[in-house]
């Protein structure tokens, strides 16, 4: 009896837990995801094609490299023709500061994007953020379960951007070279630019979702509840 | 033995909302006592202030004076983690739109509770199962919500306000979304389960089915309490309802 009144007490001197583990955080933020996909996919199709863009560039920079490093005066008049301004930099390119703008202008209009999205999302969800709040849930359950969705988003559509970008600059650059363009580009740097293209996207769409999960993670119970007329 | 055995206590709560220019005030000083182990229906019309009151003293929102005791522990005082366990733990909350979490199940819906109170998943799921089969919908447990009427619908947020055991079930208008039949059937499960699992439950309705069930009636009008009136007395003062 006397137990039962501690346990029932709110500050009774016992454990008072509340948690949400991280497998389950998760399983629900996956669910989140796939229950929502067309929203999901809107969320993300602007991340795909801003890492497409950037992965595409300096993919078309690594075939150039490339094509270079081959040594045959051929190609490097080839590539000379084709805008490139090798004479300066010796036997490498890289893109210039207007190519790194726009790209960089891309990357900007894409984080508006998410965010513009994920404020839609989260004003859609308020019933459920203000469910699991008079459930018990935390501030930090709300954000964790936003951060996590962005993230799980952000890799498979920066993942997805980046193998679009390479695809498309090796077709580019084998259709402007021909095969040579394929043969003679260093794989390790290839890689490593579509391993930079699908990290910055993942880090775009966390940046993205920063401010629409605060917001709902802020939102108090009450609010979500009101039942609109 | 605990000297009072009352477990909601409010003290002069009132609420004003600001909207633009103008305030409302919703709660003129509200003053009440709830006992342990209770059916209690807080009646009134529409814009009464019974949700808002359903909201203070759920820990869902905060009086402008005043305060509000759940087991004489003052709710303003909680820390942001208190409160969250105060609404895990020891109150369950039924609404009127049933809240059901739409991307979840209809047992995903009951267990969140239990996880949140840190109960493994096993556990969560075999009284998860209880519950459900304790509202009648045993069957239904792999359900999404769009696959459940309004009525079923309100049986999974009851099963899933029941999860942690809670001391007080507050439910706001839980039939206001029912049909008539529908609706009787949801009050004799909650009048069921005060009975058989000693739960408060406090209910804000203008469904006047309400009554038959009730411990106590609470009448509230323009903001403040009109009368109080236990069993007895409103037998006596409608005549018609003692159904016992
Ligand atoms: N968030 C709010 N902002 C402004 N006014 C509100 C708000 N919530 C309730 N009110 C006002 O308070 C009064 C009581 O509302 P409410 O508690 O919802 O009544 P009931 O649940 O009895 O229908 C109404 O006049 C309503 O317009
Ligand atoms: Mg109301």
């Amino acid at each position: 009896m006397l137990a039962d009144q501690q346990d029932r007490s709110p500050l009774g001197h016992i454990e008072r837990q509340v948690v949400l583990p991280f497998r389950k955080s998760l399983e629900i933020a996956f669910k989140s995801i796939r229950v929502r996909f067309v929203r999901s996919m809107i969320t993300t199709l602007s991340l795909v094609l801003a890492v497409a863009f950037l992965c595409y560039t300096n993919v078309t920079i690594d075939v150039v490299n490339g094509l270079l490093a081959t040594g045959n005066a051929d190609v490097r008049q080839q590539v000379t023709r084709s805008g490139y301004d090798v004479q300066a930099t010796g036997d490498q390119v890289e893109n210039t500061p207007k190519q790194r703008w726009i790209v960089f202008l891309s990357l900007l209009v894409c984080v508006v994007g998410i965010v513009n999205a994920q404020l839609m999302s989260v004003t859609e969800r308020f019933r459920e953020i203000g469910t699991m709040k008079c459930l018990g849930a935390l501030d930090r359950f709300i954000l964790r379960l936003f951060l996590l969705e962005a993230g799980m988003q952000g890799m498979v559509g920066a993942g997805l951007g980046a193998l679009l970008g390479a695809l498309f600059a090796i077709t580019s650059g084998v259709i402007q070279y021909g095969i040579p363009a394929i043969t003679s580009v260093v794989w390790v740097d290839m890689l490593g630019s579509m391993g930079l293209a699908t990290g910055v996207g993942c880090l775009l769409s966390l940046a993205g979702v920063l401010y629409p999960a605060m917001m709902a993670a802020r939102m108090q119970p009450v609010e979500a509840m009101r039942v609109e007329q | 033995m605990s000297v009072s055995s009352s477990i909601v206590r409010v003290s002069k709560v009132t609420k004003t909302f600001q909207l633009g220019k103008i305030e409302v005030q919703a709660l003129k000083g509200v003053d009440l006592e709830i006992e342990s182990g209770k059916y209690i229906s807080i009646m009134g019309p529409s814009g009464s202030g019974k949700s808002t009151l359903f909201n203070m003293i759920g820990g869902l929102d905060k009086p402008t004076t005043g305060k509000v005791f759940i087991d004489e522990v003052d709710i303003a005082q909680l820390d942001a983690y208190e409160l969250a366990w105060l609404r895990c733990r020891k109150i369950g909350y039924i609404f009127q739109t049933f809240n059901i979490i739409q991307v979840m199940t209809a047992l995903e819906n009951v267990t969140l509770p239990m996880i949140f109170a840190g109960i493994p998943n096993e556990t969560a799921i075999e009284k998860g199962m209880e519950l459900m089969n304790l509202v009648g919908l045993g069957d239904r447990f792999s359900h999404k919500p769009f696959e459940l009427s309004g009525g079923q619908q309100q049986r999974v947020a009851i099963a899933r306000a029941l999860a942690n055991d809670p001391a007080i079930i507050l439910a706001d208008e839980p039939t206001g979304n029912l049909d008539l039949t529908t609706g009787e059937e949801i009050i004799s499960l909650l009048k069921h389960l005060s009975a058989e699992r000693g739960v408060t439950i406090i209910s804000a309705t203008h469904d006047f089915k309400m009554l038959n069930v009730s411990d106590q009636v609470i009448w509230i009008r323009d903001g403040r309490i009109d009368k109080i009136e236990d069993r007895e007395e409103l037998s006596i003062s409608i005549g018609t309802i003692d159904t016992r």
